[in-house]
């Protein structure tokens, strides 16, 4: 008797599969938690992985202190839930020096995101980083590997890749270097939301459409989450029903206006849309063609 | 915009979408999956022919199409129609350059199936690449310019796909609209391949003519083609069998991963199954120990499981305390696979470094990881005439067959069996790169008929009787340093306390037992092979060893350390900078070496890798040699203390 696994099936293994690798043969694991979709994705298959242990590794959350209230609340949820450790690290001179993404534009990724990043990781002496970045998500991510190696100073090479064969995974590197490894590399947008569904996996409520406070500004439809939006002058919040095919901090995220209330209803406005997923974010849009490349080789995830 | 879709989009399935969500999803959930590779040589249209895939399935988005648009005006190849290599070449050198350097995954949905397709580059210096996106696909798709025909690309390509176990060809004869769709072309185009695919073993191949550009025979069957009557590309890749679906019938393989041991009841080994099926109660072997038991659970977060098959990824628990640990492999137990530590392999060489016949590479095989050396090549091949040629070592993407041997046995199966079992890679153990893929061929019989002959006067005896704990002085550092200066004063200090000694100094070695080795770096590493052995020989025998070679290469001293007994090597590292030893150049070989009439000079055209943790360093700039000899008997013998003392 044969039988075929569906491709979700597949691709759960697969991520099963590096997951264990990276346990196996790094030295201090950590899993990267942004609590968006990806994430939630993420977490459930650290647990499917290990079951019945817990995850043997903490989550670790780099903060900007700017994300969605909603963001914070299931983030303390699903730590307790799953019964690993969360870190929480926020970037000590972001924080001292009040770096905003109102005043400071693409500063407030490169110092909350791309320094705190790197910061966390040095700090804990962490050699394998899970992220949950897809390759259908952005042309430069299409060719990176699921093992993706990082200098001692988070630099990556994109023209000097380990080859990787068949499910062989080289882990070996020197002291100070490291691996930022990507398990759902493989999947599409659909695949998560899918996934997310068969396995019933809690997420943020703002993926779902809800009346909202918000305004539009430079063509992107921004949520009001608390008094520290800077309203400009004759701005007033329009309460919209919206909900958000991604999420980051809230002054960065555009969000789209939508009756979807269900899984089933935001897969299917996901499957008609005719906008790629990362257009709701600003970053990609910061050095032109090439703004994920470069970001990555600075070291951001 | 200039290019219109496919007419039929046959895979498109908006209405439902919109309709009735659930249905869609119930379908979606239901598809298999697909991995194919695209390649062929440089400009025969493989990115052109993805963007077509992802347009036509609208897997671009209005805002991705917008900068296509826009690129392609700017810096694109087709005038003012789009150019798709644009949305694929993701990488900023390869959009300046117009070229694919590196693979990309690309994803697409039809009715059926779900697709990962892997675009791979065309150009001969990312063959290693390309090698890298077959090895996960189930299907090739080979590309061939209608007007260029088959070419050393192609047939390189072709020859690689097959390698890898690709069973699946799809000839794509592209840009028919460039030919005049004219049938004659492509009949003799696939008449060529035929006789090239027969010579190289491909059993079976579907031709088809396309144009990726225009979309021909893509998704519809082109009114261009009339003459054409099989599928079209997107038909033959929704309905072509998985290969690897046949795993599935296979003896149960699963290498273990990790042992999960959450609390003292539990003990359960996680794995991906490699092949057939298990199930509570089946008779399993673990490997290499050969140790049975039966599977008493297959455990996950949702609950038992009453079966587990290939591919999926479990936790199995079984019915007795035994032995078993990652690297090890669970398997049927009637059915075991073979264990051995000698092999025939096929290898394609991927680093710009070529192989060294000798030095120790970490291999990978599964979950095992294993130390290994590779003997001199049988043969490469030239891929263009299948030619089996003469070398000594392996270059950058380089395909050859030779014999490897591994410090610890292996449990393996021949490639064509079992991609798990069978398929490796090679990691530099200094620069910890992937250098090279191999596939098991077989095991040497020679490995299960030389057997260890169990000698009575072992060699704490052999110790006892000379009242001394044997040891390897390996003295390192450049020409000149002063190595043999102090090694033979230390010699002389240990003979007069009444030691049994021998100093292997490399000018003599040179003169007699490696008298056939030259200076390259694969001779360098056989000839500290080979002194590590005799320095192995007279340390069993008893003797305290000196040794004092330039030994510059970090692996091999590693290799000799590995072959001792824990504490016996000594590593002094005679760490003399190299203009105080250029200046004092006795030997006049640096003089010789600036002149151009050395070569592979340690430190002047060949590297000196320095020892990261040495036992005991030498400056010679501080400490005379007389000091240091001092220095280093006082260390041997205090600091190795109870050790020194016979051990019966």
């Amino acid at each position: 008797m044969t039988t075929t696994l569906t491709h979700l099936q597949r691709l759960e293994a697969e991520a099963i599969h590096i997951m264990r690798e990276v346990v196996a043969e790094a030295e201090r694991p950590v899993m990267l938690y942004s609590v968006g979709k990806d994430s939630a994705v993420m977490l459930h298959l650290a647990r499917k992985a290990f079951y019945p242990a817990p995850p043997p590794f903490p989550l670790l959350h780099v903060d900007t202190t700017w994300k969605f209230r909603a963001m914070y609340d299931l983030r303390n949820r699903m730590a307790t839930e799953s019964g690993m450790e969360l870190l929480v690290y926020q970037n000590p001179e972001a924080l001292e020096r009040g770096i905003n993404p109102f005043d400071h534009g693409a500063l407030h990724t490169d110092m909350w995101k791309t320094e705190g990043l790197k910061q966390a990781l040095d700090k804990w002496q962490f050699d394998a980083a899970f992220g949950g970045a897809r390759r259908d998500e952005e042309k430069s991510r299409a060719k990176e590997r699921i093992f993706s190696f990082r200098s001692a100073s988070h630099g990556w090479d994109p023209k000097n890749q380990r080859p990787e064969l068949w499910n062989l995974y080289n882990a070996r590197k020197h002291k100070g270097e490291s691996i930022r490894v990507f398990p759902i590399s493989n999947w599409t947008e659909l695949d998560v939301w899918q996934y997310i569904q068969l396995e019933g996996i809690p997420i943020v409520p703002l993926y779902f459409a809800a009346p909202r406070p918000t305004v539009e500004r430079d063509g992107m439809l921004l949520m009001v989450d608390d008094d520290r939006f800077r309203l400009l002058p004759g701005e007033v919040p329009v309460e919209r029903s919206i909900r958000f095919r991604t999420l980051g901090c809230y002054p960065l995220t555009g969000a789209v206006e939508s009756e979807a209330t269900t899984l089933s209803e935001v897969i299917q406005e996901t499957l008609l849309t005719t906008t790629s997923e990362r257009q709701g974010r600003a970053i990609d849009k910061d050095a032109g063609g090439a703004g994920m490349e470069v970001k990555k080789q600075q070291g951001y995830f | 915009m200039s290019v219109a879709p496919s007419a039929d989009a046959a895979y498109v399935t908006d209405a439902l979408i919109a309709e009735d969500i659930d249905a869609y999803l119930d379908t979606h959930r239901h598809k298999t999956m697909l991995r194919f590779i695209t390649c062929g040589s440089v400009d025969d249209g493989k990115s052109t022919l993805i963007g077509r895939l992802l347009y036509d399935s609208k897997m671009i988005f209005e805002d991705q199409l917008d900068a296509l648009q826009a690129d392609s005006k700017k810096v694109g190849t087709q005038g003012q129609e789009i150019d798709f290599a644009l949305l694929v070449d993701g990488l900023a050198a390869e959009r300046e350059q117009g070229i694919t350097i590196d693979v990309a995954y690309r994803f697409f949905n039809t009715e059926k199936r779900k697709f990962i397709v892997a675009d791979c580059p065309g150009h001969e210096q990312y063959t290693r690449n390309m090698v890298t996106g077959a090895s996960t696909a189930d299907l090739a798709v080979i590309l061939v310019d209608a007007r260029k025909g088959v070419l050393v690309q192609t047939r390189r390509h072709s020859y690689l796909c097959h390698l890898i176990g690709i069973r699946n060809v799809v000839l794509a004869v592209n840009k028919m609209d460039l030919v005049g769709y004219d049938q004659a072309r492509y009949d003799a185009i696939v008449a060529d391949y035929a006789v090239f695919a027969r010579s190289i073993g491909i059993e079976s191949f579907t031709a088809m003519p396309i144009s990726g550009f225009k979309g021909d025979n893509i998704t519809a069957r082109s009114p261009n083609t009339p003459w054409y009557q099989g599928p079209t590309l997107i038909d033959h890749l929704e309905t072509v069998e998985v290969l690897s679906s046949r795993d599935a019938d296979k003896p149960f393989r699963m290498p273990v991963q990790w042992v999960n041991r959450p609390n003292l009841d539990f003990r359960g080994f996680a794995g991906l199954i490699a092949s057939g099926s298990v199930k509570p109660g089946d008779a399993v072997r673990v490997l290499p120990s050969g140790k049975t038991s039966t599977v008493a659970r297959i455990v996950t977060l949702g609950g038992d499981l009453d079966k587990a098959v290939a591919g999926q990824a479990v936790t199995l628990t079984l019915a007795d305390e035994i032995d078993c640990s990652r690297g090890d492999v669970l398997a049927a137990a009637d059915a075991p696979p073979q264990v051995a530590d000698q092999f025939e392999a096929t290898l394609v060489w991927m680093a710009d470094e070529p192989m060294l016949v000798g030095r120790g590479y970490w291999l990978k095989l599964g979950t095992q990881t294993v130390s290994a050396t590779v003997q001199q090549p049988k043969h490469t091949i030239n891929v263009n005439t299948l030619e089996h040629l003469a070398a000594k070592t392996l270059d950058l993407n380089a395909i050859g067959v030779a014999e490897l041997a591994t410090d610890r046995p292996l449990v393996f199966e021949p490639y064509a069996d079992s991609r798990t079992l069978g398929g490796f890679i090679l990691i530099d153990k200094l620069t910890n790169a992937t250098v090279a893929a191999g596939m098991l061929n077989f095991s040497l019989r020679r490995a299960q008929n030389v057997h260890w002959q169990a000698l009575d006067i072992t060699r704490d005896a052999h110790a006892a009787l000379k009242h001394q704990k044997p040891a390897v002085l390996w003295f390192t550092g450049l020409s000149g340093s002063g190595k043999s200066t102090i090694a033979n004063l230390v010699e002389k200090k240990l003979h007069a306390l009444g030691h049994h000694t021998f100093l292997l100094d490399g000018d003599n070695v040179r003169h007699g037992l490696n008298k056939d080795l030259g200076f390259t770096e694969a001779d360098r590493i056989e000839n500290i092979r080979r002194v590590g052995e005799v320095a192995k020989l007279m340390s069993d025998a008893g003797l305290i060893v000196l040794t004092a070679f330039i030994s510059p290469f970090r692996a091999e001293r590693e290799m000799v350390r590995a072959m001792l007994p824990k504490g016996e090597f000594v590593e002094i590292f005679v760490d003399t900078p190299l203009a105080v030893a250029e200046s004092r150049d006795v030997k006049g070989l640096y003089k010789k070496a600036r002149a151009g009439e050395l070569k592979n000079f340690t430190g002047i055209d060949s590297p000196y890798e320095r020892p990261e943790w040495p036992e005991l360093r030498v400056d010679t700039t501080a400490e005379t040699s007389e000091a240091a000899a001092e220095r280093i008997v006082d260390h041997i013998l205090g600091a190795r203390g109870d050790m020194w003392m016979p051990t019966i």
